[in-house]
C-alpha cells in the first residue's frame, strides 16, 4: 500500500465533460441570483410597459444607477475585508456640498480639479475611518456609525440652511450628466470605468486577492503573514476616494446640494453589496455583483413606477431582497456544511 | 535526566480563598465599577450646567430634556441585553416607525383607541419576533439580518399610511403624554419608563436569566456546557426589543401627535451610540443597566445644554458620534498601554533570573494587576 | 547557563539547518517553555514527543515566528535569527503545518497555495492559468489529485494538509514543521502523508514531526527528541531507543505508581447508554457507568469519544439510540435537562468550554447553580457568593479574590473552577474530558486524587483521556474507541499500554 497514490473521495476531479463543468462553476458564481432577478424585473416591466426600455426610459435606469454603482464598488472592497462601512452617505454629502462650494466660490475653476479635490477630500475621510478601525481594533460597525454622525454633523455646521443649484455650476459640469455616448450618460461610463478597474485589481492582483483571504479568515491572513491592517486600511481609503467621486457627480447629477444631501444612503449602498452577493461576512463576492446590485435597486424603483406600483413598496422590497439574499447564502452554506460531514464521515 | 517535578504550582503568590477576606464588598464594587464612571460623568455634567450654563437648572429642563430622550431611553433598555449577547438590533426605530404607522392609519380607520394601542403593539411584538426567528432559530448573522429589516419594516410602514400623515389623536391622551408630574417637570409618561428600566434591569442582574446572558456574550459555548438555551434567550430578546420599540413607536406618535412613516428614522443609531456609551462592550459579556441609563441622560443632557447655548440640533449629532467613538476605542488604548507596560516590565525582569518556570513566577504577572 | 546537551544522539552528522537552544517563552506568570531545544539536520525526520502541556506546541510557534522567545539562542543555517513575524520565519526557509490547516474556505485551493505570490502573467496581472499549472505540478509530485479550481472550504483535512505540505514544497522550505498532522487522519491518509514526508527527506529538508502516536514515530523518525513541563529532556537515535525508554522521560516517573484509584464500592447503573449513533461522527455506542465506578474512554484524538460525551449531555443531537439516567430515559439535545438529573461535563476546552474567561472566579464557580440559586425568579446574590466561596475553597482554588476574571488564574487554578463549579450541584454522574490537560503536576495529582476520592463517594465517573498513564492509573473499566465506534472494552486488569493502543489504532498489522 506504500506506493499507491490515492485519490482523495472528497474532490473526484473531472477532466471531461468541460461544457458541464462550465455550467457548473457558471452557476455557481455568486453574481447569478441577482442577474436573473434583474433579467426578470426588466423582462416583466417591459412586457407591461414598453416605454420601459426607451431610450429616454434607458438613460434614466443607468443615471439613477451610477451613483449607487460607484458607492456599491466601494463598499463591496470594505465588506470582502469583512469590515463596513456606514459612512459613504455622509462622505458623499460632504464632498458634494464641497464641490458646489468650490463652483460658488472660484467660478472657472476647472472640472477636473474639481474632480481632484473630491476625491482627495474623500480620501481623506476614507483614511480617518481605516485608521480607526485598524489601530483601535474595534467593529468597523461602530467606528463607522461614529464617523456617520461626525461627517454629518460637519456638513451640517458648514452648509447650514444652505444650499447650491445646479445653475451655480458650469454648464459642461451639469452635462456630463446629460450627455450620452453610445446611448451611456457621461457619469456612467465613469461608473463602469470604475467597475472594471476595481473587478480588475480585485480578480487579477495580489493585494486584491489578499483583501478576500482576510475576509475569508482574518486569523489565518494574520498567520500567514499578509499585511492586515495595510490592507484594510487600503480598502477604507479606496471606499473614501470612490464615495468623494460619487459625491462630485452626484453634484453633476442633481440640482441641487446640501446639509442632507446623501443622507440614509448607506443602507441602499450596503443593500446592494449585499444583495449582490457580496457575503456580509466577508471573503467571497465580487464588485461586479455589487454593480449589478445597485442596478437591481435602483431598477426596482422605476420598475415599480412603470408597473403602476405603489411607489412605497420600493424600501420594503429592498429589505425583503437583503433578507433573501443572506438566506439563499446561508442555505449554500448549510449545503457545503452537509457535504463535508457526509464526505469525513467516508473518510472514517 | 533526574526527576525535576516540583509539586508548587507555577503561580502561587496569592492566598486561598478560605483566608481571603471578603474582596470588594457591593458597595464599593458599585461605587468604582465602570458604570459608576458614566454616574459621575453624568453628575458632573449636570452639576456644570446648573452652574455655567443660564436657564439649565430648572424643572423645564428636566421636562424637555426627559421628553426628549424617552424614546432612546426606552430601546436602549432592550438593546443593552441583545448587545451583552453579542448580537445586534439595527431595525429598533424602523419598528417604532411602522407602530406609528399603523396607529395612524388603524385610528383614522376609525378604530377605538383602546384596539388602536393593542394592535400597534401586537405588531411589534410580530415584527421582534421575526427577527428573533432568522437570529435565533434559522441562524443568520444578526447585523445583516437586521439591516434587512430595517429596510423592510421602514418600507412597510410607508406602505400602510404612505407619505400621509394622522394628527387628530385624541386631546386628553397627547395631553397626558406630554403632562408633568405635579411642579418637578418629571413627565408623567416617566413612571412607566422606569417600570420598563426596573423589569429589564432585574432581568439582566438579578436572574439566572441575565447571568446566562453575559456567559452567552462571552462563549457561546461555554454557555452552552451550562445549559443555557442560547437559542430561546436570543429569541425572547428580539421579541422584547420589538415589543419595547413599539412602546418607544407609541409614545413618539403620541407626544408630537402625529402618526408618520418617517418617525424616530435614525433612531437606531443614537441608540446604540448611547448604549456603547453607557459601557457595554460592542464584542459582547459587558455593560448594565444603570450605565447605559446614565449613557443615554448623558448624551441627551450634553444635547440640551447646547440646544440651550443656541448650537443648532443638526450639528449636535458631532456630539454623539465623536462621544461613540471615544468610548470604543478609548478601551483598546488603555489595553494597549497596559500591554506595553507589562512586556516592559517583564523584559526588564527576564535577563536577571535564570530561564525557570519556578523563578518566573515572581516576574509580575496579570495576577497582580486589577 | 544550560549544560549544554547532548543533542546529536550520539552520531555525528551534518550541521544542523536550524537549532534552538534554551528557548524562554512566558506569559504573564505562566511560563509555557522554560527550556525549548531542538536542532534539525538536513535530510531528517525528527520527532518531538511530549505529553500535553509539555511545551510542544509553543516551541513550534517560537520556530514559527508567531511567538518572540523572552530568551535563548535560535539560529538557522548557523546565522543567530530573531523572527519578528511569520513572514520573518518563511522568508527563512521554515513552513510551518499546524494541526488544524489554515486555509482560506474562500479561496481556490491553487489560490490557497500561492497566496501572496501567485504567479503574474501579461501586463503583470496574475495568470490563473500558470497557478493552476504549477498546483496541478506539485499535486503530480505529491502522487495526489486535488482538483486546484475548487475552493478550499469543504475539504477534509487530510486534502488540506496536503495543500499545507504542498505550499511548504512551493516555498522551497528546508525546514518543515508538522504540528500532529496524522490526529485526524485514516489509515490511508497517513501512509500517503508518510511517503511525502520520505520523499521531502530525500530532498535534503528537515522535517521535525510531531505526534502521539508511537508507531508512527518509530516507523518514520530518525531520532527523537523528548519535552516535560516546558523543558527539553533528551534526544535519541530512533533505533537505540525503545518505547517504554520514551514513555518515562515523557511522564518524568514510573508508570505503574501513578495516578492509583482507591477501591470504591462499585453500585448499580447510573448512565446507561444504548446503540447511541449520529451519522458520520459515532455508530452503536453502548455502556453503562456505575456508582462509584470511574470508567475510561480511551483512544485517539478523533476517534469520536469527545462526540460521544456531547451527545450524552445533550451538546450535540443524536439520531440514534437512548441515554437512561437512573433508569429514565434522557431527554435529547438538552443540557439543562441533564444538569436537572444530576450530571456534570469538565469540558476538553477550558478556555472555551469549560469556563467563561471573562467572568469572576465567583460567577463561573455559580453559574451552573445560577437557576436553583434563585428565589422567585430572582438570584440571591449573598447565596451565590457563599456557593461559590465555599466550593472554590473546599477545591483549594487560588485566587486573590473571587472577583478576579478567572482568566487571571493559572491553568491548574482554572480547572479547579471548572471541577467546582460541577461539583457544586452535586452530582451524581460527571464527564471529565481530559481533566488534567495543559496543567502542571502538582494540580495534576490534586485532580486525580478529587476524581478518586469523588468515585468513593459514589459519584459515577466516565473519563475521556488522552494519557495513557492516566487512564491505566484512574480508570476501573476502560472502553477504547476507533473511528466512531467502541473497540473494545478492558477491566482494570486487562488493561495494558499495549492492549489500549492495539484497540485505538486497530493497525495490529503495523504493530512490531
Amino acid at each position: 500500500m506504500t506506493t499507491t497514490p490515492t485519490s482523495t473521495p472528497a474532490a473526484p476531479e473531472r477532466e471531461a465533460g468541460g461544457g458541464a463543468r462550465l455550467l457548473g462553476s457558471l452557476l455557481r458564481l455568486r453574481e447569478v441570483p441577482v442577474t436573473l432577478a434583474l433579467i426578470v424585473l426588466v423582462v416583466v416591466t417591459y412586457l407591461a410597459n414598453p416605454l420601459f426600455l426607451g431610450a429616454q426610459g434607458v438613460k434614466d435606469l443607468l443615471l439613477n444607477a451610477t451613483i449607487v454603482i460607484i458607492l456599491a464598488v466601494g463598499q463591496a472592497l470594505v465588506i470582502i475585508t469583512r469590515n463596513v462601512d456606514l459612512s459613504v452617505g455622509s462622505i458623499l454629502g460632504l464632498v458634494a456640498f464641497s464641490t458646489g462650494t468650490l463652483f460658488a466660490t472660484f467660478p472657472g475653476i476647472p472640472i477636473i480639479v474639481v474632480f481632484l479635490a473630491g476625491m482627495a477630500l474623500g480620501a481623506l475621510l476614507g483614511a480617518v475611518n481605516g485608521l480607526l478601525v485598524t489601530v483601535a481594533k474595534v467593529p468597523a460597525l461602530v467606528i463607522t456609525l461614529g464617523t456617520l454622525y461626525i461627517y454629518r454633523g460637519l456638513n451640517n455646521a458648514w452648509a447650514g440652511g444652505k444650499q447650491y443649484f445646479a445653475g451655480d455650476r458650469p454648464d459642461a459640469f451639469g452635462s456630463l450628466s446629460v450627455d450620452t455616448v453610445l446611448g451611456f450618460p457621461l457619469i456612467t461610463l465613469i461608473a463602469i470605468v470604475v467597475v472594471v478597474v476595481v473587478a480588475v485589481y480585485m480578480v487579477g492582483t495580489r493585494p486584491g486577492r489578499d483583501l478576500y483571504a482576510i475576509g475569508s479568515d482574518p486569523a489565518a491572513a494574520e498567520l500567514f503573514g499578509i499585511p492586515v491592517s495595510r490592507r484594510v486600511f487600503l480598502a477604507f481609503l479606496t471606499n473614501g476616494v470612490l464615495a468623494g467621486l460619487a459625491g462630485v457627480l452626484y453634484a453633476s447629477r442633481f440640482n441641487s446640494v446640501g446639509a442632507t444631501t446623501g443622507s440614509g444612503l448607506e443602507l441602499d449602498v450596503v443593500a446592494a453589496a449585499v444583495v449582490g452577493g457580496v457575503a456580509i461576512f466577508g471573503g467571497s463576492g465580487s464588485v461586479v455583483g455589487a454593480a449589478i446590485g445597485a442596478v437591481l435597486l435602483t431598477t426596482i424603483t422605476s420598475a415599480l413606477t412603470a408597473l403602476r406600483v405603489d411607489k412605497f413598496w420600493q424600501q420594503a422590497i429592498v429589505g425583503a431582497l437583503i433578507l433573501a439574499a443572506i438566506i439563499i447564502d446561508r442555505i449554500a452554506g448549510l449545503r457545503t456544511a452537509k457535504k463535508l460531514r457526509v464526505s469525513e464521515a467516508r473518510d472514517v | 535526566m533526574s526527576n525535576t517535578v516540583t509539586t508548587t504550582p507555577a503561580l502561587d503568590t496569592s492566598k486561598t480563598l478560605a483566608a481571603e477576606p471578603r474582596g470588594r464588598t457591593g458597595a464599593a464594587r458599585l461605587l468604582l465599577g465602570r458604570d459608576a464612571v458614566m454616574i459621575y460623568a453624568l453628575l458632573a455634567f449636570v452639576l456644570y450646567g446648573m452652574i455655567a450654563i443660564p436657564r439649565f437648572a430648572s424643572p423645564v429642563t428636566v421636562g424637555f430634556l426627559l421628553l426628549d430622550v424617552i424614546p432612546v431611553l426606552l430601546i436602549a433598555l432592550p438593546m443593552t441585553l441583545i448587545i451583552i449577547t453579542g448580537e445586534i438590533d439595527l431595525s429598533v426605530a424602523s419598528i417604532a416607525g411602522l407602530t406609528s404607522a399603523l396607529m395612524g392609519v388603524l385610528w383614522a380607520a376609525g378604530l377605538d383607541i383602546g384596539t388602536v394601542l393593542a394592535i400597534s403593539l401586537l405588531a411589534g411584538v410580530a415584527a421582534g419576533a421575526f427577527n428573533g426567528f432568522l437570529v435565533a432559530v434559522v441562524g443568520l448573522p444578526s447585523l445583516a439580518v437586521t439591516i434587512g429589516t430595517l429596510a423592510l419594516f421602514r418600507g412597510l410602514a410607508l406602505v400602510v399610511i404612505g407619505d400621509n400623515a394622522v394628527a387628530n389623536f385624541p386631546p386628553e391622551l397627547t395631553a397626558f403624554f406630554t403632562s408633568k408630574l405635579g411642579g418637578t417637570g418629571i413627565p408623567t409618561v416617566m413612571i412607566g419608563v422606569v417600570l420598563v428600566a426596573l423589569f429589564f434591569g432585574v432581568l439582566l442582574h438579578f436572574t439566572p436569566f441575565g447571568r446566562g446572558l453575559y456567559a452567552l456574550g462571552f462563549s457561546k459555548e461555554a454557555a452552552t456546557f451550562v445549559g443555557i438555551k442560547v437559542a430561546r434567550a436570543k429569541f425572547w430578546l428580539y421579541v422584547g426589543s420589538g415589543s419595547v420599540s413599539a412602546l418607544a413607536g407609541i409614545y413618539w406618535t403620541l407626544r408630537y401627535s402625529s402618526a408618520r412613516s418617517d418617525n424616530a428614522s435614525g433612531l437606531e443609531l443614537t441608540v446604540i451610540a448611547a448604549v456603547l456609551l453607557g459601557g457595554v462592550s460592542i464584542f459582547g459579556g459587558k455593560g448594565s443597566i444603570p450605565g447605559v441609563i446614565a449613557g443615554v441622560l448623558l448624551i441627551g443632557t450634553i444635547n440640551f445644554a447646547l440646544r440651550l447655548g443656541r448650537v443648532s440640533d443638526v450639528v449636535l449629532i458631532i456630539v454623539t458620534g465623536t462621544l461613540l467613538i471615544a468610548s470604543v476605542v478609548a478601551p483598546s488604548v488603555f489595553e494597549a498601554i497596559k500591554r506595553w507596560q507589562h512586556n516592559r516590565r517583564l523584559r526588564r525582569s527576564l535577563p536577571q533570573v535564570p530561564a525557570s518556570g519556578e523563578t518566573n513566577a515572581t516576574a509580575p504577572g496579570v495576577q497582580e494587576r486589577k | 547557563m544550560h549544560p549544554a546537551p547532548d543533542l546529536t544522539g550520539g552520531a555525528l552528522e551534518p550541521a544542523p539547518i536550524l537549532s534552538l537552544h534554551g528557548a524562554v517563552k512566558a506569559f504573564g506568570a505562566v511560563v509555557a517553555l522554560a527550556e525549548g531545544t531542538i536542532e534539525i539536520r538536513p535530510g531528517e525526520i525528527h520527532a518531538l514527543v511530549g505529553e500535553n502541556g509539555a511545551g510542544k506546541s509553543t516551541l513550534v510557534k517560537v520556530l514559527a515566528g508567531l511567538y518572540h522567545p523572552d530568551a535563548g539562542d535560535f539560529r538557522v543555517e548557523g546565522e543567530a535569527v530573531a523572527f519578528r513575524s511569520v513572514a520573518d520565519s518563511k522568508a527563512a526557509g521554515i513552513s510551518v503545518i499546524y494541526q488544524e490547516p489554515t486555509l482560506f474556505p474562500d479561496l481556490t485551493v491553487a489560490e490557497n497555495i500561492f497566496i501572496g505570490r501567485q504567479p503574474k502573467g501579461r501586463l503583470g496581472l496574475i495568470s490563473r492559468a500558470t497557478m493552476r499549472k504549477q498546483a496541478r505540478a506539485l499535486f503530480a509530485q505529491l502522487g495526489v489529485r486535488i482538483d486546484p479550481d475548487r475552493v478550499a472550504e469543504g475539504l477534509s483535512i487530510a486534502d488540506q494538509q496536503i495543500i499545507e505540505i504542498a505550499k511548504a514544497i512551493s516555498l522551497d522550505a528546508r525546514v518543515l514543521v508538522m504540528d500532529e498532522p496524522t490526529a485526524a487522519l485514516s489509515g490511508v491518509e497517513v501512509e500517503r502523508l508518510f511517503q511525502v514526508a520520505r520523499g521531502l527527506r530525500e530532498k535534503g529538508a528537515g522535517i521535525l514531526f510531531i505526534s502521539h502516536r508511537f508507531d508512527e514515530v518509530f516507523a518514520l523518525c530518525d531520532r527523537i527528541t523528548v519535552m516535560r513541563d516546558g523543558r527539553y529532556i533528551a534526544t535519541h537515535q530512533t533505533s537505540a531507543v525503545t518505547v517504554p525508554q520514551i514513555v518515562r522521560e515523557m511522564v518524568g516517573r514510573d508508570i505503574a505508581q501513578l495516578f492509583p484509584k482507591e477501591v470504591a464500592a462499585i453500585g448499580a447503573p447510573v448512565l446507561q447508554v444504548k446503540d447511541l449513533g449520529r451519522a458520520g461522527v459515532f455508530s452503536d455506542i453502548s455502556f453503562e457507568v456505575r456508582a462509584g465506578e470511574i470508567v475510561a474512554l480511551a483512544g485517539l484524538v478523533g476517534a469520536g469519544r469527545t462526540e460521544v460525551a456531547r451527545a450524552v449531555f445533550g451538546i450535540d443531537p443524536y439520531d440514534r439510540g437512548s441515554v437512561e439516567f437512573l433508569g429514565k430515559k434522557l431527554r435529547s439535545h438538552n443540557p439543562q435537562a441533564a444538569i436537572d438529573v444530576g450530571m456534570g461535563f469538565v469540558p476538553e476546552d477550558r478556555r472555551k468550554q469549560g469556563l467563561v474567561m471573562e467572568l469572576s472566579v465567583e460567577r463561573n464557580a455559580a453559574l451552573t447553580l445560577r437557576n436553583r440559586l434563585a428565589r422567585f425568579g430572582l438570584i440571591n446574590a449573598r447565596a451565590e457568593r457563599r456557593v461559590a466561596a465555599e466550593w472554590t475553597s473546599r477545591l483549594q482554588v487560588k485566587t486573590g479574590s473571587p472577583e478576579f476574571k478567572v482568566s487571571t488564574l493559572s491553568g491548574g487554578n482554572q480547572q479547579k473552577v471548572v471541577l467546582a463549579k460541577w461539583l457544586a450541584t452535586e452530582p451524581k454522574f460527571l464527564i471529565v474530558d481530559e481533566p488534567t490537560r495543559g496543567i502542571d503536576v502538582g494540580t495534576k495529582s490534586e485532580v486525580h486524587r478529587l476524581l478518586s476520592d469523588l468515585a468513593g463517594r459514589g459519584i459515577a465517573i466516565l473519563m475521556i483521556s488522552s494519557e495513557l498513564p492516566e487512564v491505566l492509573g484512574m480508570a476501573d473499566r476502560v472502553l477504547v474507541m476507533h473511528e466512531g465506534r467502541i473497540t473494545a472494552e478492558l477491566d482494570r486488569a486487562d488493561a495494558t499500554p499495549e492492549s489500549i493502543m492495539h484497540a485505538a489504532t486497530a493497525s495490529l498489522e503495523r504493530t512490531p
